[in-house]
């Protein structure tokens, strides 16, 4: 996507437009050739009008002022975007911007449209409006790219499907002569080696109950939103309204000693859940026990003392400091604990002397303690990760894609500290891409679609692909027979934080 | 192991050498495209070196330099810019000279009480920039430049004669400090000069720089925030206290920069007190790669820059420019952001590789092991 966009340049391989090859060194040279992209977050400045935010960066095309505002109107009535020129962006919804940022594309002339996770925003009226706009362009002429997790809206919009996975193509389908379960299993392959939990180890003592968590999306997103630095807090008053509920009255428990399988695609609010969980983003409703004790009001650092343990989703950017030491590395995250810390004082002797354990035990290849974290290969560095989040004797695990980008060796060595851990009375909420690695690992599953747990299931007798099907919301509710069904849709139970400490 | 350490001492070392020899060669450059001898005032003015009044002179100003410097740095070290130092710097030093000159407490109390008044007024002032970007997410780098703005009308307010203005001959001042309030520095000889008393605060600063950085909980958070917002912010540290801790303690220290001076030596606040002080610390802090001791060596520089280039003037037999040394200062910010990014980008690939080939070595050696073993 960055190479057709020209933001990167390819090793190998070539791109061809009509039939002509061609190459890219900037995001102009693509436009040039007509391929024009709509940014999953948008690239729009609040404080000017549309007009304006159109003509930025290509004025010479038709002048900033009537002659543009012109040629606005005639886009906009010819696909039926519905724009107005004079609009100011900060008063506008997401939808419209959306618009507003495939018509700033067709303005520069183009013929290939890219949409990278266009609908994660939209709520599903505004998705349907999208998707007609869309068969609008592609009647026109225009050829459009639509990069998006969420299969039913692939399979809607498409004409043909490519399935990529780990960088590369797995296979195209025709939307008209495939199903939903189909593409699922194409998307999450099945080579892998499959872990398996052998006896139950769950108790019965709750360690984790989640009571109508709902969070809202921060509404309107522009440029850089998700980089604003204060995580909490700032992005929290766009509430309200019809923003889009990311969490939608989620309700669950995890026991001792119980792994919690959550199967979803991708941005139906796994994210969220987890920031919720780990406290970088506040709950708009609902309650967190841990331990009996509520923690919906804790700062990260007092639920990361008290026995939460957090393998993050993107290690780079959560988990590691990577141009910092190994050693300083160990110390992230437990900064304030034993044996990283002496009262007020840092102890880089006790640090570094872990750091060497861990890198012993979990078999971290590195040549020493004092290398940057980023000389690593990613499987040792989330080795490094699974280590000092064991250490430090968590009680409940958030394991976001624990062997995401991890060799199969260092797969096989995580799950076996999961287990491990498990028997010794860990809770653990997985989330995974993986549903091999989810149905291997879980005592329970869970499905989450659009922010809601929709559906539980028993990972002993159901199937990746019966999973997968659930995992586009075509299935809701109990997936197997048998067993009494457990309250995955808690609906009826309303928001509403209940009080049930004990 | 060693080798590693070996490595990043290289690494360390290499920026600033590559920055000052790039910033040399591009000033003979400009002294060769005026006409001028391209070598011969590096040698009049590291000759200035040798007398011992200069010495003094650097010192002095070094002082300065590096504590400002230090507030500065304490922003870089968690991506804050905080270009408000001057600023800081010129408020609390004028409010230490007010406060200075209307009380007058014993010396052993006076003294660390106007310590006091000097780094609240500086933290007051980088708190508000502070505040802003928390609570309304305004840029510091633009309410600092402001807060620069005001503080000097707001000191221009104070120092009118209605408030706390003195006029001593030609010079507005605030008035002279009362005795108690004076550091005694160290007597070098009526020819020499003398040097601040705190000189000491200042390695004493610097001290504690290293210290809380590198030693407590705080320092880690600090730099943990710099180093990755986003993994702080999963570690646990609150990015809104952080940055408003960070921008108090680094105007404090602004807060007190200018004090050497102004306890050791002036005694008031007047317009004479040199400006710009909190912008060639910027440069002085870049330089010296936030690290205590590189600060320390970039302030004496940067001093040995001001203090020896003004015998350029008056050199026989061919009198250069004193401007020469700050056409150098320049450059030398310049080529220390370049080569200082080039350098890292250059010391992480090559340790990436590095690690790459001791594990295949590793690896081939293990593999040759079993080889034999079968």
């Amino acid at each position: 996507m960055k190479i057709l966009y020209g933001m990167q340049k390819p090793d190998e391989g070539t791109i061809a437009v009509a039939g002509n090859q061609v190459s890219f060194s900037s995001p102009a040279d693509a436009i040039a050739r007509g391929i024009g992209m709509v940014h999953q977050h948008f690239m729009l400045a609040d404080n000017l009008t549309v007009l304006e935010n159109v003509v930025l960066g290509s004025e010479k095309l038709h002048g900033i002022g009537g002659g543009a505002r012109k040629k606005i109107r005639e886009i906009s009535d010819r696909y039926g975007l519905g724009v107005r020129p004079d609009a100011l962006v900060e008063d506008l919804g997401v939808a419209d911007r959306q618009r507003v940022e495939i018509l700033k594309v067709l303005f520069r002339g183009a013929t290939t449209l890219i949409l990278d996770e266009p609908t994660a925003v939209l709520v599903p009226q505004e998705v349907d409006a999208l998707f007609a706009n869309l068969r609008e362009l592609k009647s026109e002429g225009l050829s459009v790219i639509f990069i998006s997790h969420k299969l039913g809206e692939v399979l809607s919009v498409a004409d043909e499907i490519t399935v990529i996975r780990r960088g590369t193509t797995v296979g195209t389908a025709v939307p008209s002569e495939t199903t939903p379960r189909q593409l699922a299993e194409m998307m999450v392959g099945s080579e892998l080696p499959t872990p398996e939990t052998a006896e139950s180890t769950v108790t019965d003592k709750a360690v984790l109950q989640v009571e109508g968590l709902t969070v809202y999306a921060s509404g309107g997103a522009s440029v850089g939103w998700e980089e604003e630095p204060a995580g909490e807090g700032l992005t929290e008053f766009a509430g309200g309204g019809d923003a889009k509920r990311v969490l939608d009255d989620v309700t669950f428990t995890i026991h001792a000693g119980e792994v919690m399988g959550i199967a979803g695609v991708e941005g139906n609010g796994q994210t969220e859940l987890i920031d919720a969980l780990i406290g970088t983003k506040h709950a708009h409703s609902g309650a967190i026990h841990f331990l009996g004790e509520d923690i919906t009001p804790w700062p990260t650092r007092k639920r990361r003392e008290s026995g939460v343990g957090y393998i993050p989703e993107d290690r780079h950017r959560q988990g590691l400091l990577l141009e910092a030491p190994l050693w300083e590395n160990r110390i992230l995250g437990h900064v304030t604990e034993a044996p990283n810390a002496k009262g007020f004082w840092l102890n880089p002797k006790g640090a570094q002397a872990d750091t060497r354990r861990i890198v012993e035990e979990y078999d971290v290849r590195t040549p020493g303690i004092d290398v940057t974290a980023a000389s690593l290969s990613g499987g040792n560095q989330q080795k490094l990760i699974v280590g000092r989040e064991m250490s430090h004797n968590p009680k409940f695990l958030i394991a976001a894609h624990p062997t995401r980008g991890v060799d199969v060796g260092a797969q096989a060595q995580i799950w076996d500290r999961i287990r491990e851990a498990r028997r010794e009375g860990l809770a653990v909420l997985l989330i995974s891409a993986d549903l091999d690695e989810l149905i291997g690992l879980s005592d329970t599953l869970r499905v989450i679609y659009n922010g809601r747990l929709v559906a539980d299931a028993d990972p002993a007798t159901i199937t990746p692909e019966e999973l997968g099907s659930a995992m586009t919301g075509a299935a809701s509710g109990h997936l197997e027979h048998g067993e009494a069904p457990q309250t995955a849709e808690t609906t009826e139970e309303a928001a509403g934080p209940e009080d049930e400490a004990r | 192991m060693k080798k590693f350490d070996k490595d990043r001492v290289l690494v360390a070392v290499a920026g600033p050498v590559i920055a000052l020899v790039a910033a040399i060669l591009l000033t003979s450059v400009v002294l060769i495209a005026s006409g001028k001898n391209p070598f011969e005032p590096y040698g009049l003015m590291l000759e200035q070196v040798g007398y011992s009044d200069v010495q003094v002179l650097i010192i002095n100003q070094a002082s300065l330099y590096y504590i400002a410097a230090l507030g500065v740095a304490l922003g870089f070290r968690m991506n804050l810019f905080n270009i408000g130092v001057d600023g800081q710097y010129r408020l609390g030093a004028m409010m230490t000279a007010v406060v200075g000159a209307h009380v007058a407490l014993p010396s052993f109390l006076q003294i660390p009480m106007l310590l006091l008044v000097g780094a609240l007024t500086g933290a007051f002032w980088a708190g508000i920039a502070g505040v802003l970007k928390v609570t309304r997410g305004v840029s510091e780098v633009v309410a600092t430049i402001m807060l620069n703005a005001i503080a000097t009308s707001l000191i221009g307010y104070l120092t009118l004669r209605d408030n706390f203005g003195v006029l001593v001959g030609d010079n507005v001042t605030t008035g002279v400090m009362k005795k108690s309030g004076w550091v005694p520095g160290i007597d070098l000889g009526e020819d020499v000069g003398e040097i601040y008393g705190l000189v000491f605060l200042a390695v004493a600063l610097g001290i504690g720089y290293w210290l809380v950085l590198n030693r407590t909980r705080f320092g880690f958070d600090l730099r943990a925030t710099g180093e990755s917002e986003t993994a702080a912010a999963a570690s646990g540290v609150s990015a809104k206290r952080m940055v408003l801790t960070a921008m108090l303690i680094s105007g404090a220290v602004a807060g007190i920069s200018g004090l050497p001076l102004l306890l050791g030596d002036a005694h008031t606040y007047s317009l004479s007190f040199p400006a710009g002080l909190g912008f060639t610390a910027i440069g002085i802090a870049l330089l010296g790669r936030n690290n205590p001791g590189g600060i320390a060596l970039a302030a004496l520089l940067w001093a040995f820059l001001d203090k020896a280039s003004p015998a350029l003037d008056y050199a026989t037999p061919v009198a250069y420019d004193k401007e020469i040394a700050t056409i150098m200062q320049g450059l030398i910010v310049f080529a220390v952001v370049i080569s200082y990014e080039a350098v890292r980008q250059w010391g992480l690939r090559r340790q990436q590789k590095r690690v790459g080939a001791e594990l295949a070595a590793a690896a081939a050696q293990n593999t040759q092991k079993k080889e034999v073993a079968v």
